[in-house]
């Protein structure tokens, strides 16, 4: 039998701290995002030809979406499960009669639920600067929510694994960070150099821009399918990680 | 009377090679209040976390009403409430929304009018929609009995309850310990305050290095452990013990003016009567005796010293 009231509450309480700290959670990610249409799709992009046919100002929309989810999506997810453990409150949730994917459903769950609340708002934001065609909404959908879980996973990963706040921030700075902006959402990949076309196709972001940015204009770097099972792959990858360090007790329990 | 927890061969290396706990088996009987006496780092609260289900054990196992804590965890762990030493508390949520989400982790239903009671006899209902951060640290205290209480558990555990505690939470703390053992909740509470262990514990186990030294009721471990005294004041002081008594080992105060015969409490023949008697043949006079038995803490000190003496 699931404890289903241990995860609803575990859900509620990780929502309502998001509540609590709004202009954290909600503002800060839209008043970046707005940053960056100014600079590069006002100032700089009237200055750089439509890329296949879509103005530069639209063409970074899914890019700065995806900016946003996964940086959002790493640090909720990891805040949200570190904190308890640099506190101690953690005590309780282990002493619970819980199973490890009932706490994986509530903290990751909660995550990205924000973060996919993030990239709506993200989007409609867009809408005033730019206009919007979505070709494939349910595609864009799709794309969001697996990005929003896979890298809410991921944070928590990290948020299991981080020993410190130095720890805690280190991996979104020195890997998310340079993945998002050599991932493709400010250019497509044909732009580089060949050599470094080639990295790139080791860059997990580039298939995740690349199949969301599909969903809106139909232009892509990779084929969408691919993009798909890059995808599924990284949230299998993510989960497996999750689950042995449950089943090890890995960090939590001694 | 039936166990509700039973611990068989329990050990704990932790990773560093630290052995926590050693060999450990004991029964805890259901509605009893149980004290484990122990100084610090000598495996109370490891016992404690691998029952709850916060530390994995190394050996042995754990049945707490017939389910195992590992194999039956959902069952086992709902009975169990736990109320850690530390002040672990999310700092920026409200006292009411800090106990209803234990109660939900721990899969129970919300029941407003069950919390709102168990605050007011807390005396935390005037706080409940207060900050945590807010609240001094004994109100912070009851707000981690609360959250253990919030489930409805059937076993308590209080790991150390009453260190830095003022005296009017103490007593309250007290109060409440002796309702819920009413109603039939176990208690297993560790401390290293002797008076406390022997003012309400019905049972008292002393662990030191992680093994369980002795267990057993409270006046039986006084009465099997604990030495009398009796102690002879005298009208006139001596220089030292007259020849004839020197049978009974006495001591002889500096002053000169009291001797201590130590005997043991339970054997057949104590030897008073005859050391009174040989007393008053030597002449001596007698002003005032008095007995005494060793407290817990005397036992304890006793025990945690020379660990062997007892097994």
């Amino acid at each position: 039998m699931m404890n289903v009231q241990a995860v609803k509450v575990i859900y509620k309480y990780e929502m309502l701290r998001a509540w609590d700290t709004l202009l954290q959670s909600f503002a800060s990610p839209v008043i970046s995002t707005v940053l960056y249409f100014v600079v590069f799709g006002s100032a700089i992009g009237g200055r750089i030809e439509s890329i296949e046919g879509v103005s530069y100002g639209a063409f970074i929309v899914p890019g700065l979406i995806m900016l946003a989810l996964l940086t959002q999506s790493v640090s909720n997810a990891s805040f949200g499960i570190y904190f308890p453990r640099f506190t101690g409150t953690i005590y309780e949730t282990l002493s619970a009669p819980i199973s490890y994917i009932e706490i994986i459903l509530g903290y990751v769950g909660a995550a990205a639920s924000k973060s996919f609340i993030i990239g709506l708002i993200i989007l409609a934001t867009a809408g005033f600067f730019v206009e919007l065609n979505v070709v494939h909404p349910i595609w864009m959908m799709g794309f969001l929510i697996l990005t929003c879980i896979s890298f809410s996973l991921l944070g928590f990963i990290i948020g299991l694994w981080a020993e410190s706040f130095e720890q805690l921030q280190l991996i979104p700075l020195l890997v998310i960070t340079p993945l998002v902006f050599l991932g493709g959402s400010f250019y497509t990949i044909d732009m580089l150099p060949p050599a470094w076309q080639t990295v790139s196709l080791f860059n997990p972001v580039v298939y995740l821009v690349s199949g969301f940015r599909w969903s809106f204009y139909e232009v892509s770097d990779v084929s969408v399918h691919i993009s798909l099972l890059m995808v599924l792959l990284f949230a299998s990858i993510c989960l497996t990680i999750v689950w042995w360090m449950f089943k090890t007790g890995y960090r939590l329990k001694h | 009377m039936n166990s509700v927890i039973s611990v068989t061969n329990l050990s704990k290396v932790y990773g560093g090679g630290h052995r926590a706990l050693n060999d450990v088996s004991l029964d805890i009987r259901a509605g009893e209040i149980l004290a484990l006496l122990g100084p610090n780092g000598a495996g109370k609260t490891t016992l404690i976390s691998i029952i709850c289900g916060i530390v994995n054990p190394t050996e042995g196992s754990v049945i707490v009403d017939g389910h195992d804590i590992i194999d039956e965890y959902r069952i086992t762990r709902s009975k169990i409430g736990l109320v850690p030493q530390e002040l672990t508390l999310s700092m920026f949520v409200s006292v009411w929304d800090t106990i209803c989400f234990s109660r939900g982790l721990f899969g129970k239903k919300p029941d407003p009018a069950y919390l709102e009671q168990l605050l007011k006899d807390l005396s935390l209902w005037d706080k409940k929609d207060n900050d945590i951060l807010t609240l001094s640290g004994g109100m912070k205290r009851r707000v981690l009995i609360a959250k253990a209480l919030s489930h409805e558990p059937e076993i308590l555990f209080l790991d150390e309850p009453t260190a830095g505690v003022d005296v009017e939470l103490r007593k309250d703390m007290w109060d409440l310990v002796e309702k819920l053992r009413q109603s039939g909740v176990t208690i297993i509470l560790t401390t290293h305050y002797i008076e406390e262990a022997e003012e309400i514990a019905d049972r008292v186990g002393v662990i030191n290095k992680g093994e369980l030294i002795v267990i057993d009721e409270k006046e039986a471990l006084k009465h099997k452990l604990g030495k009398r005294q009796m102690i002879v004041e005298l009208e006139e002081s001596i220089s030292s013990i007259p020849q004839s008594l020197t049978l009974w080992s006495l001591e002889l105060s500096s002053e000169g003016d009291q001797l201590t015969y130590t005997y043991d409490s339970h054997s057949e023949h104590t030897g008073i009567a005859e050391l009174l008697r040989a007393i008053d043949q030597a002449g001596l006079l007698l002003k005032d005796v008095n007995t005494s038995q060793s407290s817990l803490e005397d036992i304890f000190i006793n025990l945690v010293n020379t660990p062997s003496q007892v097994s």
